[in-house]
């Protein structure tokens, strides 16, 4: 268990039964008085943000979250299915849980899986992944209408914007932090 | 503004403190640190050590003794130790300025803090204002609002002060709502006339039994020192010590020795007032900055 004294900006802990992460905190004590702890708190499965005042004495439960490394296998409907290659054990993930890392999901793609327990909770992505353009329009040669950018289709069905010159069936690298267009995959 | 930069000018103002005493016939003493007993407090824990003895929470058990031994105007710059105190304003080891003047009461350290802190000021910046971390002029001329506590919590809260204890709240609202209303003020206020349970070593006033001679000064929404007309009754004193260690058992914390030499002696303390100002929240705001980190040498967590 942690005590109050232990809260501090990165501390996970569970409250109502979800993960909370402490991303703000102070200590405050006026004079002569009761020492207040006070938190804000982002839940870490919906993201939604929380502010709690502690005093002395409050415990706290910590949120034991485990990364691990999993591959990618199928999407069915809503659910997204991953595996660890270790184990070979199998989680699913709801759509909705993913967010825009949907986009990025490509079979085989080695993520890594936020595990509450064993619920999955997210995934961390790595930084760029490198995706096939399914479609997007010819640029004309001699264009002078001044775009410097056209909408583009990847195999994940995500459309992103990408400098004219892109061709379809090229492959192309996606910084996926900002989900813009990073390079061109030459050969 | 730098550490380095920050560093020479705590320098420069706790060498002015120090001016403002000597030039005003205060002597400047020093006590132990390492002692056999603090004044018990319902909230303030001291750092445990490998004996029974206690690095002190504050200097004032030793120095009142002194006033008891017939000095009148004394002055200490201290370190001060607290168990689980850490955040933007606190460290648990940290500086402590105390005076004590006998023969007096609170209203002398009220004024004694106005001319401090121009003084400072003024040494340090030549002239009377400085700018707090929200980049706002504060200006230290006299006079200074003087409100009090019950006035302060109906006007900024529209609440009894006397409720917010009963319901557990007194603290919630004084750093939600009060503090920062006093933070509005371009200029220190002080906060006096503390209900009695809030006060645990200051005499009550003549006329009123449940008020006592107790007041906080507040800089820019940052409460910088703490001072009282003194209790002088050794059977008041011993019941209040008392009642603050019974309700350390109700919240589950050790009971504190209390410090018999100087119930002893507190019969011969003549009548008098004593404060504590935070150094390093002085350098906070004189500094501009936002943490107690920007401060010191160095915090706990560096060493």
């Amino acid at each position: 268990m942690y005590s109050v004294a232990d809260l501090k900006k990165g501390l996970k802990i569970i409250l109502d039964g979800d993960p909370y992460l402490v991303v703000a905190f102070d200590f405050v004590k006026p004079g002569k008085g009761q020492a207040l702890y006070r938190t804000k708190m982002r839940n870490m499965i919906n993201g939604s943000l929380l502010d709690r005042t502690y005093r002395s004495g409050e415990s706290f439960e910590p949120a034991s979250l485990e990364e691990r490394t999993m591959e990618y296998l199928y999407k069915e409907g809503e659910h997204y299915t991953f595996m660890d290659q270790q184990t070979f054990e199998q989680v699913v993930m709801e759509e909705e849980t993913l967010g825009d890392a949907k986009n990025y999901l490509l079979e085989n793609l080695k993520v890594e899986v936020m595990l509450f327990g064993e619920k999955a909770i997210g995934i961390s992505l790595p930084n760029f992944v490198t995706l096939r353009v399914t479609n997007t329009e010819q640029w004309a040669k001699g264009d002078t209408s001044g775009n410097d950018s056209k909408p583009a289709t990847v195999e994940t069905g995500y459309v992103l914007r990408v400098p004219p010159f892109i061709e379809e069936g090229e492959l192309i690298v996606i910084d996926t932090r900002n989900g813009e267009y990073s390079t061109r995959v030459k050969g | 503004m730098l550490k380095i930069d920050v560093l020479r000018l705590r320098a420069k103002a706790i060498k002015a403190v120090r001016n403002f005493f000597w030039s005003r016939g205060f002597l400047e003493v020093e006590t132990p640190l390492l002692i056999p007993a603090n004044a018990p407090e319902e909230h303030i824990n001291p750092i445990p050590t490998l004996s029974s003895w206690q690095l002190q929470t504050s200097p004032e058990i030793c120095m009142k003794r002194l006033l008891c031994n017939g000095h009148k105007k004394i002055f200490q710059i201290s370190h001060c130790w607290r168990s689980d105190e850490r955040g933007s304003r606190h460290l648990s080891e940290f500086t402590m300025l105390e005076w004590y003047r006998a023969d007096s009461d609170y209203q002398a350290l009220m004024t004694d803090c106005e001319e401090l802190l121009q003084y400072v000021v003024s040494t340090c910046f030549a002239d009377c204002h400085c700018f707090n971390q929200n980049s706002k002029k504060i200006t230290y001329t006299s006079p200074w609002k003087r409100i009090c506590v019950q006035e302060a919590f109906l006007r900024f809260a529209q609440v009894e002060v006397s409720d917010c204890i009963n319901k557990g709240l007194y603290e919630d609202i004084l750093t939600s709502i009060i503090e920062p209303a006093l933070a509005e003020f371009k200029a220190p206020v002080i906060l006096m006339d503390y209900p009695v349970e809030l006060a645990a070593l200051a005499r009550t006033k003549p006329e009123n039994n449940r008020i006592a001679e107790r007041f906080e000064l507040y800089v820019g929404g940052l409460e910088l020192a703490n001072g009282f007309s003194e209790l002088c009754d050794p059977l008041e004193q011993r019941r209040r010590f008392e009642e603050a260690n019974k309700l350390r058992v109700n919240n589950g914390q050790v009971i504190l020795p209390l410090p018999e030499p100087f119930l002893d002696l507190l019969a011969t303390m003549p009548q008098s007032s004593g404060i504590a100002l935070g150094i390093d929240r002085l350098i906070m705001l004189i500094a501009g900055v936002d943490t107690i980190d920007e401060v010191v040498a160095f915090t706990q967590e560096e060493l």
